[in-house]
This record gives structure tokens, C-alpha cells and sequence, in this order.
């Protein structure tokens, strides 16, 4: 065994201290020792995405990064990305317009949404399709998932104008 | 999925990193933005003992654009080549070729350094870089060097470089004329079956040069010089076409996976060839 890590994050929002071997990824680092269950693991070869946290403001796949390497980051996973009372328009779209069946994907789904969106505010179509490439999912044939991050968009741009 | 157990080190100097690798020898890898290391670590088809991580290593992330040369860090990420105004100016195939390359999340880890020294055929900058010319700067206990693209590749995963080298940047003279980089895959975030880079500058109706590389088509990148000399000269039409691809058939050498036997990826290879010419020449 090597030498444990003295390893600091910020998830969500709230600081989380802990040792850790530098082998253990992040997406285990979540899951099992923070308990943050929403990203998932969907396959071993970094292709799927199902993974999917945004980490210094970027969509990354926590399975292709070390807790280690990430010591020091801000972290934001679906949990934190909206709440039980309070929705994200990305969430209130997926579940309006059927954005997703199993689950299994949506939160990396979602939270690499919400980056798509912070760079392209107002994307097409082939731009979503293009900027979602790094998330598979099984049961959706990915349509409503077009959908609902069009809707999403035109609901935050809608909101953003009225707010101006 | 679960990687064996290694040291970790995160380096703030090249200084500090090059101690390392002289301590542990074969032992000891650099590790940029993971996205080939890490894979092969879950796999455990990498055996790293000593991981030394390059993120707080400085001056490894500008792009700078001269008058003649771009100088890009080896660790400016595909995100950052994709994003970068000038950069898709000054050599717009680059762009090009960092679209074409894995998908967004890899993108914003994956780093232009670490795709160019992996060493893997299917990796789409190696070939990129021979088109353009590029040279690779490499420093190691003895000093700093230069190794053009050109010279850097020997086999899979064999490479110019020494093991206890870091490559800290690629230099490319400014391109002249059209560009494309083409490939054929069978997904989004797949290695090429085939694909072409190519860089041509027109004088008149005439080509005044051509240069022509090709990714995944054997166990290196392959810088084709007669198949750009195949086109200087003519007009590009489909008399040059047919050489350049004959020519370029000649230097290539693939193998047969799960992309296809060989007879269809020399086809493919023609077929790519023949569209990234042509898309370079209408840009020229």
C-alpha cells in the first residue's frame, strides 16, 4: 500500500477533508466515501460519461481522475446543481419533456448541460448533439434529451431577459 | 477499473520533476491530463510506480503566436487549441483536428503534449505535427533539445524521446495556404479508421507546395513527402489526385482490427486523402 494523501476538496459547496491512497479515482471518492451517489459509473474505458462532475469549471469524467490530482478543486455534482424544492431549468426541462427513462445517465447528462450551456447559451440543435458527445445513453435515443436542453435554454435565456 | 497502488507527486518546477524521474528510472511517468495514462492504469496495461503529475508545473500552458512560429505548451489542452481566436487564425487546421479529437470532457484534460508523446498510432496530432512540420522541444537532465516531428516517431509507443525526457512544447511554422485535417471513424471519440492532414499553398491555378500526413495507417504517423510532390505543379486536378493517393498508398502500412482489413483501409485512406485535398485546395 502507498502512503495515504491529505486530500481537500470543496463539493458542492461544503469542504470535505479526508486521507486517501493516491490511487483511488475521484468518481469513488464521491460515491463512497462522500456519499454523493448521483454520478454514476456506466464503463471502464472513460467513454460513456455517466461520471460526468464539473471541476474548476470544467465537465470532467471523475472516473479519469485521481482524488489526488484533483486536491484543491471545487467540485459540483448533480446534487448540488438544483434541490428538492427547488429545480434547475435543465432538470424541470429533462422531466417535462422526458429527458430520460432508466436515470442512470441523467446526472452527468445534466450536469454537463449546464457547462454546455454557460459557454452557448442559445445552442442548435447540431450544437447540442456535438456538445452532449461525451455522454451515452441507452434508453432515450437522445431526442428528448435535445429537447429538453433547447427548452432548458430558451427558459434561462426567457429569465436572464427579464431580469435585465 | 481499479489502477495498482503508486506514489503520487505533483512537481511545482521542471527541476522537481526531473529529479524524480532520475531517482525512479523506468519506474516513474509523467502524467499531464491522464486521459491515455489513466485508461491504461484502470486496465493495468500501464505500470506506474511513481506518477509524477505535471499540473503545477509552470510555463508548460501558453500559446504564442510570433511572426514566423506559434509556440503551443504541452500542456495546453484540445479545449484550450479549440477556444483560442488566434490560434484559429493563424493555424486553423489545428482546429480543426481538436474537433475531431475524443469528446468535450476529454477535450478540457487531454493536452497537446500528452497526444503528441503517447506514442499511439491512433492519436491525431502526431500526424497533424509532420504535416506541419512541427518540432518537439525536449528537456532532460542533460539539457533542452529539439526533435522534429518529423524524426519523432519509431514504432507504437516508441518514440524519440528518452525516458528521462519531458517534452515541454511543440513549435510549428506559421502554415501557408488551405488546410484539412480529414478523418474517417466509426463514432465520436474513436481513433481514426483513416485520416489526413493536409496544408497546400496555390500560386495562381497551380500548386506551389504540398504537404501530407496520415494518421492510424500503420504503427507510426506517416509524413508522405511524394505524395505532396505529387501535386506541386498541377492543378490539382484528378490526374494529381490519383498520383498523390498512389503515392501516399506507397508509404503507408496498416493492419487489420476491428476498423476494418487492410484492402479497406488502404480504400479509405484513398478515399480520405482525395476529400482533404480537395478541401485544402478549395481553401488555398
Amino acid at each position: 500500500m502507498s502512503k495515504k494523501m491529505h486530500i481537500k476538496l470543496n463539493v458542492n459547496g461544503k469542504d470535505e477533508e479526508f486521507l486517501a491512497e493516491p490511487r483511488e479515482l475521484l468518481i469513488y471518492t464521491l460515491r463512497e466515501r462522500l456519499n454523493i451517489t448521483g454520478p454514476h459509473i456506466g464503463c471502464d474505458t472513460s467513454h460513456c460519461g455517466a461520471c460526468t462532475v464539473t471541476i474548476n469549471g470544467k465537465s470532467v469524467k471523475s472516473c479519469t481522475m485521481f482524488a489526488a490530482q484533483a486536491d484543491g478543486a471545487e467540485i459540483t455534482t448533480i446534487e448540488g446543481i438544483g434541490g428538492a424544492d427547488e429545480l434547475h431549468p435543465l432538470q424541470t426541462a429533462f422531466k417535462e419533456h422526458h429527458g430520460l427513462q432508466c436515470g442512470f445517465c441523467t446526472p452527468g447528462m445534466i450536469t454537463r448541460a449546464t457547462k454546455l450551456l454557460e459557454e452557448n447559451p442559445d445552442p442548435t440543435e447540431e450544437e447540442i448533439r456535438f456538445g452532449m458527445a461525451g455522454n451515452i445513453c441507452r434508453c432515450t435515443g437522445y431526442q428528448n434529451i435535445v429537447k429538453s436542453i433547447r427548452a432548458a435554454a430558451a427558459e434561462m435565456n426567457a429569465a436572464k431577459e427579464a431580469a435585465e | 477499473m481499479i489502477p495498482a497502488v503508486f506514489e503520487y507527486y505533483r512537481p511545482k518546477d521542471m527541476a522537481g520533476v526531473l529529479s524524480l524521474l532520475e531517482e525512479h528510472g523506468d519506474d516513474a511517468r509523467v502524467m499531464a491530463g491522464g486521459h491515455s495514462l489513466i485508461p491504461l492504469m484502470k486496465l493495468r496495461m500501464a505500470d506506474v510506480p511513481h506518477l509524477i503529475d505535471l499540473q503545477d508545473v509552470g510555463g508548460l500552458s501558453g500559446i504564442d503566436i510570433g511572426s514566423d512560429s506559434i509556440r503551443i505548451g504541452a500542456m495546453v489542452t484540445q479545449s484550450d487549441i479549440i477556444d483560442h481566436a488566434g490560434l484559429a487564425s493563424a493555424a486553423p487546421i489545428l482546429r480543426e483536428a481538436a474537433l475531431q479529437i475524443a469528446d468535450p470532457q476529454v477535450r478540457y484534460m487531454g493536452t497537446v503534449g500528452g497526444n503528441v508523446a503517447n506514442g499511439d498510432p491512433g492519436n491525431d496530432m502526431p500526424g497533424l505535427m509532420q504535416c506541419l512540420n512541427a518540432t518537439f522541444a525536449v528537456i532532460g537532465p542533460d539539457g533542452e533539445r529539439d526533435i522534429p516531428a518529423r524524426e519523432f516517431y519509431e514504432a507504437a509507443y516508441m518514440t524519440a524521446r528518452e525516458d528521462e525526457e519531458v517534452l515541454t512544447a511543440v513549435t510549428i511554422p506559421l502554415p501557408r495556404g488551405g488546410y484539412a485535417y480529414e478523418k474517417q471513424k466509426r463514432k465520436i471519440g474513436d481513433y481514426a479508421t483513416a485520416a489526413a492532414a493536409v496544408q497546400i499553398v496555390r500560386d495562381g491555378d497551380t500548386c506551389a507546395s504540398a504537404s501530407i500526413a496520415m494518421t492510424n495507417l500503420s504503427d507510426t504517423p506517416i509524413y508522405s513527402e511524394e505524395a505532396g510532390t505529387a501535386l506541386v505543379g498541377t492543378s490539382v486536378d484528378d490526374a494529381a489526385l490519383k498520383a498523390a493517393a498512389t503515392a501516399m498508398l506507397g508509404d503507408i502500412d496498416p493492419t487489420e482490427d476491428n476498423r476494418g482489413p487492410v484492402a479497406f483501409k488502404n480504400h479509405v485512406a484513398g478515399v480520405i486523402l482525395r476529400r482533404a485535398i480537395e478541401r485544402a485546395w478549395s481553401r488555398a
